[in-house]
């Protein structure tokens, strides 16, 4: 499957569209015909992305706010007239340096879950019903959660955050397996160490010549989600 | 009858009433509502989400605090939210009941109206002091986030809290063009939908800008349901066909689906895929051209949703229904409880009857009228 191939009119939402891989999938998507729509917390910088790619939607939000999930997805909704793929990308690593879990205040752990998991949670939730109808329509419907190798690996002093990405990730598993029926697809998928602002916060000292660049990343993850695509999505058979 | 006060879309013991084709009245409970239905059956229901219809305000031109509730637009196009026909209440909150809400200040052509981070502008009074077009001068991005901060969903004086939007927005809600809840979905959840496709039965949607359900006065209430534009994608006009080609049903989930569908047959009942608005309304000398079936709240007899009802069965028979609602202590109103009514036989859309068809099977034929690619 061309990596290269047009995704003309599919309707994309971003979460943590700003900054990092967020905003590489913006660019990538925004490149290859998509419709997109992204969130983030900052109105300034997402009125300055959404100058930056004409026909983007901007929404400002934060996706660990119970209130702003509906907010939210009206205005994806709203604004892109449906959704087709929904990216769960915006992610908090909690307080650098990273901290051991038994100095972890329980605070922290409840605002890195808020972003983390009851975030994709509500907010996949409330679209669920949009990606259904995509699916039905063979459209699309389907939703990628950004992962991490440490939703996987026991990294000491990454417990905040490892443990709102194991989770996320067996949340996908279980809503895969429960969706099947109405064809919406979720999978969580790990973009690699990235050279992200994020990444320079947990780990400092790394060499960003060996981190992969984030628009490599977001290649991979649409080329990922793609392949995910109802065959006809892409072109579409006039009836 | 006693309107469900509390804004729980699926209460535990959620009723359900079965009127059957031949007048049977059966009671059972919102998931046995899979046991209603057979298999090749057609489900359709209004995947429209609701919108923060309810518009707190100030009138410029006076000064006054008003509310304004979005009533309709001709379109379901994301980027028309500029051009709204609406209803303007005076001073007050949902706690008093709409009839008895003050009247708002006169209203004139060119008055503008503030909204907080953008204005409006009353472009015409529609033969009503205060049903008016609104224009906002802003854009429809500005539109949509002035809505989603500033807006909150039409509320209700019988429901004791202020509604959120997740308290209006059905399961499968999709699109946001609805100015209430299309409250029939409000009883599947995606556990029910499961059991009615283990059933054998095939769930679709279409869009259909469900309008407002009372404005306080009697000269606009007559004039409910407003023109209201549906949009049905091609799978559900597929599997509405397929449903014609077996001889099996065609249920509908809530009058907006009555509404979109038979506005949308032509007069062979063949529904096409499409945009289209909804301008006729559907009472007893309707002839049911699609939808055999309905699953809808529960309401007082005499109110204009049992007009729509009148078009599936005699009016004795509803009467009688009315009477067990009552009698049951069944709760009405968007978050009460459900009837599935089926069409009777004098009433029921024309078509080859097949009754109790064991199981699915593929049906290969296709319909000179309208082709779609496969039943199943």
């Amino acid at each position: 499957m061309s990596s290269e191939r047009s995704l003309l009119g599919l309707r994309v939402a971003i979460t943590g569209g700003t900054a990092g891989l967020g905003l590489a999938l913006v660019q990538t998507l925004h490149a290859r015909g998509a419709q997109i729509a992204f969130v983030a917390r900052t109105a300034a910088r997402v009125d300055a992305i959404e100058r930056g790619h004409t026909g983007t939607h901007g929404i400002v939000g934060d996706v660990s706010v119970k209130e702003d999930i509906h907010r939210i997805a009206l205005q994806i909704l709203g604004r892109l007239g449906g959704l087709d793929i929904l990216i769960n990308n915006a992610s908090e690593l909690g307080p650098t340096p990273l901290q051991l879990l038994a100095d972890t205040d329980c605070e922290t752990l409840e605002q890195v879950m808020a972003t983390n998991l009851l975030g994709p949670f509500r907010l996949t939730k409330a679209l669920l019903g949009a990606l259904a109808a995509a699916a039905r329509e063979r459209r699309g419907g389907v939703v990628l959660n950004i992962s991490s190798d440490a939703a996987v690996n026991a990294y000491p002093r990454w417990g905040a955050y490892s443990v709102s990405k194991a989770a996320l990730a067996h949340l996908t598993r279980i809503w895969n397996e429960e969706s099947r029926s109405h064809g919406v697809k979720l999978l969580a998928l790990d973009p690699g160490d990235m050279d992200t602002s994020m990444h320079a916060r947990a780990v400092p000292d790394a060499d960003p010549s060996e981190l992969k660049r984030p628009a490599q990343a977001a290649e991979e993850l649409i080329a990922a989600i793609v392949d995910l695509l109802p065959s006809e999505t892409v072109q579409r058979k006039a009836s | 009858m006693r309107a469900a006060s509390e804004p729980v879309q699926r209460r535990p013991a959620s009723r359900l009433l079965l009127l059957t084709a031949t007048g049977e009245v059966v009671h059972a409970y919102r998931h046995d509502l899979a046991r209603f239905v057979r298999a090749d059956d057609v489900i359709v229901a209004n995947d429209a989400a609701t919108l923060p219809a309810s518009l707190a305000a100030i009138h410029a031109r006076s000064g006054e605090r008003i509310e304004i509730r979005l009533a309709a637009r001709r379109s379901l196009d994301p980027r028309e939210v500029l051009t709204f026909d609406a209803i303007v209440f005076g001073a007050g909150n949902f706690r008093t009941r709409t009839e008895a809400r003050p009247l708002p200040p006169p209203l004139r052509v060119g008055d503008e109206v503030s909204f907080g981070s953008i204005q409006g502008v009353i472009e015409a009074l529609l033969d009503h002091p205060r049903f008016i077009r609104l224009t906002f001068a802003a854009t429809a991005a500005e539109v949509w986030r002035m809505l989603a901060t500033h807006g909150r969903p039409i509320q209700y004086a019988h429901v004791q809290q202020a509604l959120a939007l997740w308290d209006v927005w059905t399961p499968f809600a999709a699109n946001p063009v609805a100015y209430e809840a299309p409250s029939a979905g409000f009883a599947l959840d995606w556990a029910l939908l499961e059991r009615l496709r283990a059933r054998g039965a095939r769930f679709v949607t279409l869009t259909h800008a469900a309008g407002i359900s009372s404005t306080g006065d009697d000269e606009l209430d007559a004039r409910l349901p407003f023109d209201e534009p549906f949009s049905i994608p091609e799978r559900t006009a597929c599997a509405i066909q397929c449903a014609r080609d077996r001889g099996s049903r065609v249920i509908a989930i809530g009058t907006t689906v009555v509404r979109a569908l038979e506005a949308a047959a032509t007069k062979e009942g063949v529904v096409h895929a499409g945009e289209g608005i909804a301008t006729q309304r559907i009472g007893s000398t309707t002839r049911l051209q699609v939808v055999d079936a309905l699953l809808s709240g529960a309401h007082e007899f005499g109110t204009s949703h049992y007009e729509l009802l009148r078009a599936f069965t005699a009016d004795e028979r509803l009467r009688e229904m009315s009477s067990v609602l009552e009698a049951d202590g069944y709760l009405t109103h968007e978050f009460g409880d459900a009837i599935f009514v089926e069409a009777d036989l004098a009433r029921a859309p024309p078509r080859k009857r097949v009754v109790d068809r064991p199981s699915r099977r593929p049906s290969p034929r296709r319909s000179a009228e309208f082709a779609c690619e496969a039943c199943d």
